[in-house]
């Protein structure tokens, strides 16, 4: 499980930074979008995988680190969660403007001269 | 543990949402709310600084929850002078802002208290993920203010910035997992012990993540390569947010040299100022880079932006030094950099609208308005930001120079330091003498208006840096003060770590 879920954080951060390089604003935030799947993924994944394990207390379980996940990872990629899809939005709308008021959503605002 | 340590993050959420209820009043009961709670919030810094000279360093258990598990702030010497400062620029800015700049969009004394929300929350958190969250708050509220009734030109520079530091914020989330995932805490004090008995297996990994934060940090302090960005972004503000901004780029320095000093500072071995050598070269070529940028900037602003870069250089090439004495000498040299960075942003739009419509770019046109007033304020501002003598620049400058001729080998990076401060003079003389010397025979614009809050904006940044360079003796001694106490940061981990004075009363099961 561990190499598959590296596998997909890495494919899911290469293919956003190589969306995040290219010149029009919508590649971008498509990019930054995975950008920040692969990121979040990353943080659950640093409380260890496990799988069936509540991350909060349970009476009926025997109270030891064997019978539970790491509960900040959740609490912190929930956090990580809420910040990157409101940064999302206002990129989406700053894009939007941008597109707009200069009819071209290359990310210089301009299209290069050929 | 005083109640006052949360204060500064309190009054500006609290004032920023009621400014949002004081909207349907309009500007002038906004800007008195928004003055005066900047006011109190300065008084408040005032008493936190007073407090942290006394005690040193101070932790405050959010909810009363053990340093190890909850929220904790950290109040020393450093981040309460940093308060502080803060605290002044943005009543000064918001005092210049208030005189019509603040009507270009909506919501722009909101955006102001959560930018200040931000910054306060930057300078005193003591855990590392909270430091993620504040630096979030204060980038959307930057957004908001750059982006304040933006012109196009604006529009393309914001849209870099945001990108940039999305990007830089991905960066930074990817390293605190890192960081958590080998050493299961994320407060700093508890990070730095557990560095400290890190098995020889999970060195890389904490390496790495180090070297991450140092990336991020780097690119909120624009060192070179990462500094790219910052002089069409702070070009394209508003004056006022400019100023205002002239303290960012010091939040990643602050963080830089925060995580550097307690995390990675003594007991961690093999860590142990990893980052030294490199940030130091960095530093010393980022310096020269950005004076190149200031000779060849066409406009005031711009040449100004650089000036914000070449001092943040400097600051993090002394801090990399890992030297009391450099520590200290950059302390003042912050202070004084921030304010007159500042000052300059705001003469460069009074310059702009006395010029009419040949705005701030430097060149060589009819006299402007105001010839006598503003070439004074000009003059003493470029020779604050040029570090010449009688002002506390000057003896920054030298303790810098001092501190780093007394380290041997690195001459390198004191002929970088003189060499960027020479090229900085010699932008600020071309553009004095394109800007006030000019051909009195032309004609003189008397059409502008500057209102006298502009005026006092100025006047008032300007007594600042007259009052820092008459009170440099105490100002220096605070900062070695602090310098030490920066430099023996693992030293304070017991109190930041202490259990809280009032057990937690057990929940009901």
């Amino acid at each position: 499980m561990e190499g598959l879920i590296s596998l997909a954080i890495g494919l899911l951060m290469g293919a956003g930074l190589w969306l995040c390089l290219r010149a029009r604003s919508f590649d971008v935030v498509l990019g930054l979008t995975l950008v920040s799947y692969a990121v979040n993924l990353m943080i659950f994944a640093m409380g260890r995988l496990r799988v069936g394990q509540p991350p909060i207390i349970d009476p009926a379980r025997p109270a030891d680190l064997q019978h539970y996940v790491d509960p900040l990872p959740q609490a912190l990629v929930l956090t990580a969660i809420v910040i990157s899809f409101a940064m999302s939005a206002l990129l989406l709308v700053l894009a939007l403007k941008t597109r707009s008021e200069h009819g071209s959503d290359h990310v210089d605002g301009e299209e290069p001269a050929p | 543990m005083s109640h006052w340590i949360a204060a500064p993050l309190v009054l500006p959420l609290c004032v920023g949402a009621l400014q949002l209820l004081l909207e349907r009043h309009g500007p002038r009961v906004q800007r008195g709310v928004g003055l005066l709670a900047v006011a109190a919030l300065l008084a408040i810094n005032l008493h936190l600084l007073q407090l942290a000279d006394g005690a040193g360093s101070l932790s405050y258990l959010v909810g009363n929850w053990p340093a190890e598990f909850g929220i904790a702030l950290t109040l020393d010497r450093l981040s309460a002078a940093l308060l502080c400062l803060c605290a002044l620029l943005a009543l000064i800015c918001l005092l210049y802002a208030s005189a019509g700049g603040d009507r270009g969009g909506a919501h722009f004394h909101a955006l102001f208290q959560f930018q200040l929300l931000g910054l306060n929350g930057a300078f005193l958190t003591g855990d590392l993920f909270n430091l993620f969250v504040w630096f979030e708050v204060l980038l959307i509220a930057s957004y908001g203010l750059l982006l304040h009734g933006a012109p196009r030109a604006t529009l393309k520079a914001g849209m870099h910035y945001v990108v940039l530091n999305l990007v830089g914020s991905a960066l930074f989330l990817v390293a605190l997992a890192l960081l958590f995932g080998v050493l299961g805490t994320l407060n700093m004090a508890h990070m730095a012990t557990r560095i400290a008995e890190l098995p020889a297996s999970d060195v890389r990994l904490v390496h790495t993540a180090g070297w991450m934060l140092i990336v991020v940090f780097a690119l909120k302090a624009a060192i070179l390569p990462l500094s790219l960005w910052l002089p069409a972004t702070y070009s394209q503000a508003p004056a006022a947010i400019a100023a205002l901004f002239a303290i960012m780029t010091k939040v990643g320095v602050y963080a830089i040299l925060r995580t550097q000093s307690l995390l990675f500072g003594s007991g961690s071995e093999g860590l142990q100022g990893f980052a030294g050598t490199l940030l130091a070269s960095a530093g010393a070529i980022a310096v020269v880079v950005a004076g190149l940028g200031a000779l060849a900037a066409s406009t005031l602003k711009r040449l100004c932006a650089y000036l914000v870069l070449g001092s943040a250089a400097s600051l993090v090439m002394l801090f990399a030094l890992n030297q009391v004495q450099a520590t200290a000498a950059a302390l003042l040299y912050l202070l004084h950099s921030t304010l007159a960075a500042a000052l300059l942003f705001l003469l460069a739009d009074l310059c702009a609208r006395a010029r009419g419509s040949a705005g701030d770019s430097l060149r060589l046109t009819a006299a402007m308005a105001w010839p006598q007033r503003l070439g004074v304020l000009c003059f003493l501002a470029m020779m604050l930001l040029a570090a010449l003598p009688p002002w506390s620049g000057f003896l920054a400058k030298l303790a810098m120079l001092q501190a780093l001729l007394a380290v041997p080998g690195q001459g390198g990076l004191a002929a970088a330091l003189l060499l960027g401060g020479a090229l900085n003079l010699l932008a600020l003389m071309r553009a004095f003498s394109h800007l006030c010397w000019n051909r009195p025979e032309g004609e003189v614009r008397q059409t502008v208006e500057i209102r006298r809050r502009e005026w006092g904006a100025v006047y008032a940044l300007l007594a600042l840096l007259v009052l820092l360079s008459v009170a440099v003796a105490p100002t220096a001694r605070f900062g070695e003060t602090t310098a030490r106490a920066i430099h023996a940061a693992t030293d304070s981990i017991p109190i930041l770590l202490a259990p809280p004075e009032k057990a937690r009363p057990e929940i009901a099961k």
